[in-house]
């Protein structure tokens, strides 16, 4: 099968300086890889290159195939067709990625409408609404019929990246990239977010780009794992190998980091 | 339990109205009604003598009379109605304008950014009564229209660099990120995610500028450059009441309360707008 995601030397500049120097990286339809490192390697940059959504100022170069398709050089209009039925994002931080003047309801309706219509399904404000109310369901939003109605604010932070993740399904991507999506939850939260992902992802039989620098986090939402550095790809291959047998340096100091960590939680009383 | 609590007492917030809001509607609707009342009907013909030179405030002369001996109080009345067309023709054309100018800003490349931030900038640092007398003295003549248009462009450089920053600010944020990602247009961008965000602060802001504006046209009447009569300005009539400022005082305190109290009105009911408009600020009340 040809690969849903193929990054064939992708490299993105800002002026004359290099942040992302000759990536390469594939993800097949349905597969869930892991992107990791440390704050400033170039995960998100990568992520966001491979969607054809650089900030102005960045330039990028090599070839990025989405679903097929040729994205780096690629304009702005092609592109918002090609994202809206490919991929969707959810993001760190879940108080930015909800507009806090509109009710969760009618946010969520937003995708679902521009979907539907998309596939010449119907619109009307009752279907769009049944929708909305079955993805804040799988989602596990408790009393969905409320939640539609609150503002943003008016929820928790776990139930708020529920609802972004709610909208991120409405897209029916067949690429979903989570950007650090645990990162700004709590631990509780954060390994019910991990385990609704995984569910939604092999019920969808979604693809999943999970971008981290929490090794442990990586290791549970992803099969398959590339770790970059100072925009270099350093190692890549199955979470299982590269964690037990780091063949790069850098790896092996992130994985002794990450264990130490651990013995140290264990040793402790 | 915390969250059923807040969303239940949501929609009784959004009936409920702040004081400000509420004394600023009562002083902007005073001015609206006694502005429309003028259309049809003033207490004396506002061109004619009603009673002897410089009189004092009395039950006959509300206000007393100036110093052709017309009834202040009619020319004042008169005068809420101008400064309501020139406020609110001056807001209009300033945030058409304005907010406009700096949509395409926000939007624009780096370079043409830089231009009209620029631009904005040289026309902010230009005083607004110097542009407005710039615009009325290179048109064919004072008129009321004249003078609401040049205030209305003044203003447009300072809403256009409000809403440059405030849609950049929401630019950023994540959810706009994803809405172009799920693949919306740039369009229902603005109109359903940036609009509504920025709204609550221009709103405050053109509010503002409303007040200024009612300031310079009583400026530029002043100075005999704005509406020419048989308009009454407040600004004419500061002016008119400037060499008997000792003798009969009360036909300069007058129109200044009447200039005073429409500019604080507005800005009063534009605080009370945007809480209501908010729903992070409706709650804690």
């Amino acid at each position: 099968m040809s690969p849903l995601l193929a990054i064939d030397g992708l490299s993105v500049h800002a002026g004359g300086q290099a942040l992302v120097s000759d990536v390469s990286f594939s993800v097949a339809p349905g597969e869930r890889l892991g992107l990791i490192g440390e704050s400033g390697s170039g995960k998100s940059l990568t992520a966001l290159a491979a969607i054809g959504l650089l900030a102005d100022g960045l330039s990028a170069s090599g070839s990025v195939l989405l679903d097929g398709r040729q994205v780096v050089g690629a304009r702005d209009r092609d592109l918002v067709a090609l994202r809206g039925t490919t991929a969707a994002v959810i993001f760190q931080e879940p108080l930015t990625a909800l507009d806090p003047l509109m009710k969760i309801g009618r946010q969520v309706a937003e995708p679902v409408r521009r979907r539907a219509r998309r596939d010449g399904r119907p619109a009307d404000e009752k279907s769009v609404m049944r929708e909305v109310m079955d993805l804040l369901d799988q989602v596990a939003l408790p009393q969905p019929d409320r939640i539609a109605k609150s503002w943003p604010h008016e929820i928790s932070g776990g139930q708020r990246q529920r609802a972004a993740i709610a909208m991120a399904l409405a897209c029916r991507p067949k690429l979903l990239i989570a950007d650090e999506p645990t990162t700004a939850l709590d631990v509780t939260t954060q390994a019910e977010i991990l385990k609704l992902l995984g569910q939604l992802v092999r019920e969808r039989n979604m693809a999943l780009l999970f971008i981290s620098h929490d090794l442990p986090v990586v290791a549970s939402a992803a099969d398959r794992v590339v770790v970059l550095r100072h925009g270099r790809i350093v190692e890549q291959g199955p979470v299982a190998k590269v964690f037990r047998e780091p063949a790069h340096d850098y790896t092996q100091s992130l994985v002794a980091a990450a264990r130490s960590f651990d013995d140290a939680l264990e040793i402790a009383p | 339990m915390t969250d059923t609590r807040l969303i239940a007492t949501s929609p009784e917030g959004r009936t409920r109205r702040s004081l400000t809001f509420t004394i600023g509607a009562v002083v902007v609707g005073l001015h609206l009604v006694i502005g429309l009342l003028t259309l049809f009907w003033a207490p004396y013909d506002p061109t004619a003598m009603s009673g002897g030179r410089l009189e004092a405030p009395s039950f006959a002369h509300l206000a007393g009379t100036d110093r052709l001996g017309r009834d202040l109080f009619t020319l004042i009345m008169i005068g809420s109605r101008i400064a309501l067309i020139v406020g609110t023709g001056a807001v209009i054309i300033g945030a058409a304008l304005g907010v406009t100018i700096g949509l395409l800003a926000a939007f624009a490349s780096k370079t043409l950014d830089d231009v009209l931030a620029a631009g904005l900038d040289i026309l902010i640092a230009f005083p607004t009564l110097l542009l407005a007398m710039l615009i009325v003295a290179s048109s064919d003549g004072a008129s009321l229209w004249t003078a609401v248009v040049a205030i209305g462009i003044a203003n447009s450089a300072i809403v256009a660099r409000l809403t440059r920053i405030l849609a950049k600010r929401v630019l950023r944020m994540d959810y706009i990120t994803a809405a172009r990602i799920s693949g919306t247009s740039w369009i229902r961008v603005v109109t359903i995610h940036i609009l509504p965000n920025i709204w609550p602060t221009l709103l405050v802001n053109l509010a503002l500028q409303f007040g200024l504006a009612v300031i310079a046209e009583a400026s530029l009447s002043y100075l005999g450059l704005g509406a020419p009569p048989p308009n009454a300005s407040w600004g004419r009539l500061l002016q008119e009441a400037q060499g008997t400022v000792y003798t009969a005082p009360f036909g300069a305190i007058a129109p200044g309360i009447a200039l005073v109290s429409l500019v604080i009105g507005i800005n009063l009911l534009a605080d009370g707008l945007r809480d209501i408009g908010d729903p992070t600020r409706r709650r804690r009340r």
